[in-house]
């Protein structure tokens, strides 16, 4: 502790953070059946679930540890790893499977080496795919950073991921 | 804050009388004579450029200072997506299509101004090459009924005024000072309604048996958790009309004696989150939610909560342990959840499709509503229609109208003139339905006795190019990946059947394999738990039932007929059709194309992973799958 003192810059970054953590924590405090909105918030915040931040959520909000890790791993929207820069989501939805959206899937696997749900080392992109979108007319989609391409092919695709590098 | 408290105060209506006063004052304002240009703002539009056009609008209206003679509007989704974005200009109502900023200054000053149309904006049939100029003549609105998606591309979701002018809230008027609780169940049961979720419950029944449930908390729940692929009816009416979901949740909270409500909406959709949001906060503020709605001493408040983006969280008992803050496992049903739901309190929960159809029903009467539709299937349903089809979008139309006049008529048929193959109804629980069939009425009962289920309304229309092998497998490894795994049926059931079509779809396959897949369907549709896992070998058995050859064809020729299955297919270059221009040798991952400029290129089947790329962007369809 002694040596965060010594550097107020990264105590003011500490104190920031704790300062969020404690109170999106407390905004919740009496309502604790919405753990599921409180984690959304908390991973909106820090664009995934930090370990330390659910054990506080445990603690404050005498929910068990356990049902805290139940739900964060549960749910398809949360992500216990921290994520990439950019957030590349694939359309798989049925629309957009018979237009070839798993080809898609599988590019962005052949150049990036990441899988759906992973990052690459420099946590420059992170794939998702995601069950349908509702814009089976563009099919298939791609979503980058809450951009959305249509009409998706390889040749289509490789063109806007170079835009993020 | 005095002042805003104030302004609050001369919001609220406290009285039918009072509501009646603000519709009035509402439509004196409005000038008549002022064009009107709706954008349509649903998600696809949206994703297709229309914030640019919209934004396009306003710079060009501010620029030659025409904001006293046009109105400009964001309204919801319009339902054809395909050809987003979309302009209608009132009060005409001309169509203009697939539009670009650039467009906008020439639809000012020609249109608006003049009153021309411009030509090359308007929709054209592919199959007549007629052109459409309003908006009613385009032969996709054409052959549609739309009472719930009326005003969907009329108002502004985001101003609760605009839905007060089209005589919004004045069935909640109806039902709360002209009918008993038990009144508007009965009108419910009369029309006839069933729950557009996908089961089809009888929603009269359903709301009755909740009333009659003891207890003196009880909730009132909108199941927006869309999750069946290809389905997006839910998402457009909560985005384009939030109030006319409202309403019929405030409607049937005050047939049940509810005063607590949730809507549950799913993660992916942050603008029908938003614009559901806004709804409830405005008619708080108008006194249409809050305590002693309209004077009549009924209170009834509702709230938002975002799902985690779980396929399983569309079931009922699912969905409220996801309320309740627990993982989304259903439970086994032995006592209804309008009995025993949310917190053990009797629940009454429904679709956003039905609770939309609940002010229509309470105004134009159950004679009215059931004077729509099949016997047993009445009203009007929404369906998605989108897959290989030409008018991909959102289609209202009476139940028992054919698949054939629902992908011919109003979907315009198949594109590229490809065969039309099935049709995938149902979702996930659904199934698929051949040519032979393409004359059946789509209602509840008809669509069940093919094997496959109305659902959300999802219609996924495949064409010659679509294997059903794969969209079997496609939709287990769905459900593998979606099931909660809380009962073993459908945890390993669904897994043992991905492995055997897995197996198939790779050419490993034998025949007794089919067997296989049957007696898993058998056990799955006993044994699971809770209707996802009962009927996720639907799309297996139905294709088995219907495309058995396909089946038998990867089995024992080792082909996929339909060139899909990557192990069963090989990719080639025709000499005859290759230009030599190069785009495949650059777009191949591994170098397997070679050639020189200008001259026939050769693919190396030693290096080849199959994905396809050459194929795509092949301008002379030289690169052929066998």
């Amino acid at each position: 502790m002694d040596l965060v003192l010594d550097f107020p810059k990264l105590k003011a970054v500490v104190d920031s953070y704790t300062e969020k953590v404690d109170s999106l924590i407390d905004s919740y405090a009496d309502k604790k059946e919405q753990l599921i909105s409180l984690l959304q918030d908390i991973q909106a915040e820090f664009n995934y679930l930090p370990r330390d931040v659910l054990i506080q959520v445990s603690q404050k909000l005498d929910i068990p540890l356990s049902q805290v890790f139940s739900v964060a791993t549960f749910f398809r929207a949360f992500s216990l790893k921290p994520r990439g820069r950019h957030l590349i989501t694939v359309c798989l939805g049925t629309a957009c499977h018979v237009r070839g959206g798993q080809r898609l899937v599988d590019k962005v696997e052949r150049d990036y080496g990441i899988k759906p749900g992973e990052t690459t080392e420099d946590e420059k992109f992170t794939l998702e795919t995601v069950n349908c979108l509702g814009c089976c007319a563009l099919g298939p989609v791609v979503v980058v950073d809450g951009k959305y391409e249509s009409q998706m092919n390889a040749d289509k695709l490789d063109r806007v991921l170079k835009r993020y590098e | 804050m005095v002042e805003q408290v104030r302004k609050l105060l001369e919001k609220r209506v406290t009285s039918v009388a009072e509501l009646d006063e603000l519709r009035k004052s509402i439509l004196q304002k409005r000038d008549q004579s002022r064009t009107c240009i709706s954008i349509c703002g649903g998600t696809g539009c949206r994703a297709a450029g229309a914030e640019e056009i919209l934004e396009a609008f306003y710079e060009e209206i501010e620029k030659r200072e025409l904001q006293l003679q046009v109105e400009l509007k964001e309204t919801g989704c319009h339902g054809f997506c395909e050809q987003g974005p979309i302009a209608v200009i009132g009060p005409k109502k001309i169509f203009y299509r697939r539009l670009k900023p650039e467009d906008v200054p020439e639809i000012i000053s020609e249109t608006v101004l003049k009153g021309n149309i411009i030509e090359r904006l308007l929709y054209v049939d592919p199959a007549t090459s007629e052109k459409s100029t309003y908006e009613s003549d385009v032969p996709f609105y054409k052959r549609q009924t739309r009472a719930i998606l009326s005003a969907n591309g009329e108002i502004d979701p985001t101003d609760i005024e605009d839905y007060i002018a089209r005589g919004g809230y004045s069935a909640l008027c109806k039902a709360l000072f002209q009918m008993s609780p038990e009144g508007v169940i009965e009108e419910v049961k009369k029309s006839g309604l069933r729950g557009r979720g996908g089961g089809g419950f009888p929603t009269g029944r359903k709301w009755e048996s909740c009333r009659q449930a003891s207890g003196d908390m009880k909730y009132v729940i909108c199941n927006a958790d869309e999750g069946d692929p290809g389905a997006y009816q839910d998402r457009s009416l909560l985005e384009g009309n939030p109030h006319a979901i409202l309403e019929g949740m405030i409607i049937g909270a005050y047939a049940i004696g509810s005063h607590r409500g949730f809507l549950y909406v799913r993660n992916e959709y942050p603008l029908a989150v938003r614009h559901a949001r806004i709804a409830i906060e405005q008619a708080m503020d108008y006194g249409l939610l809050g305590e002693n709605i309209l004077g009549s001493g009924f209170d009834f408040t509702a709230t938002i909560n975002k799902g985690g983006g779980a396929f399983v969280c569309g079931e009922s008992s699912a969905l409220m342990a996801s309320l309740e803050g627990k993982i989304g496992e259903p439970k086994a049903k032995y006592i209804h959840m309008s009995e025993k739901g949310l917190w053990d309190k009797p629940s009454l929960l429904n679709n956003v499709k039905t609770w939309a159809n609940v002010p229509l029903i309470i105004n134009k009467g159950a004679d009215w509503y059931s004077g729509f539709g099949t016997a047993g299937s009445t009203g009007t349903m929404i369906f998605s229609l989108v897959g290989k089809i030409n008018n991909t979008g959102l289609v209202e139309v009476p139940m028992g109208i054919t698949l054939r006049e629902m992908i011919y008529d109003i979907g315009g048929g198949i594109p590229n003139g490809k065969k039309f193959k099935a049709v995938q109804t149902g979702g996930p629980s659904g199934g698929c339905v051949p040519e032979q069939y393409l004359d059946t009425p789509v209602d509840f009962d008809e669509l069940s006795k093919l094997g496959s289920m109305m659902g959300s309304g999802a219609m996924i229309v495949m064409d010659e190019d679509t294997c059903m092998v794969d969209i079997a497998r496609y939709f287990i490894e769905f459900l593998k990946g979606e099931s909660c795994g809380k009962c073993v049926p459908c945890r390993e059931g669904l897994n043992r059947m991905s492995e055997v079509l897995n197996n198939i779809t790779h050419g490993k396959a034998k025949r007794e394999d089919l067997d296989t897949l049957e007696d898993l369907a058998g056990i799955l549709g006993d044994g699971a738990l809770c209707a996802l896992g009962k009927t996720a070998a639907n799309p297996v058995m139905s294709t088995l039932r219907h495309f058995r050859n396909e089946y038998l064809a990867h089995i024992d020729d080792k082909k996929c007929p339909a060139g899909v299955c990557r192990e069963l297919i090989q990719y080639s270059i025709d000499p005859d059709r290759c230009e030599g221009c190069g785009r495949c040798l650059r777009s191949c991952p591994t170098g397997a194309i070679s050639g020189e400029k200008k001259e026939v290129h050769t693919l190396d089947q030693s290096q080849c992973i199959k994905c396809g790329a050459c194929y795509d962007v092949c301008k002379f369809n030289a690169v052929i799958k066998v």
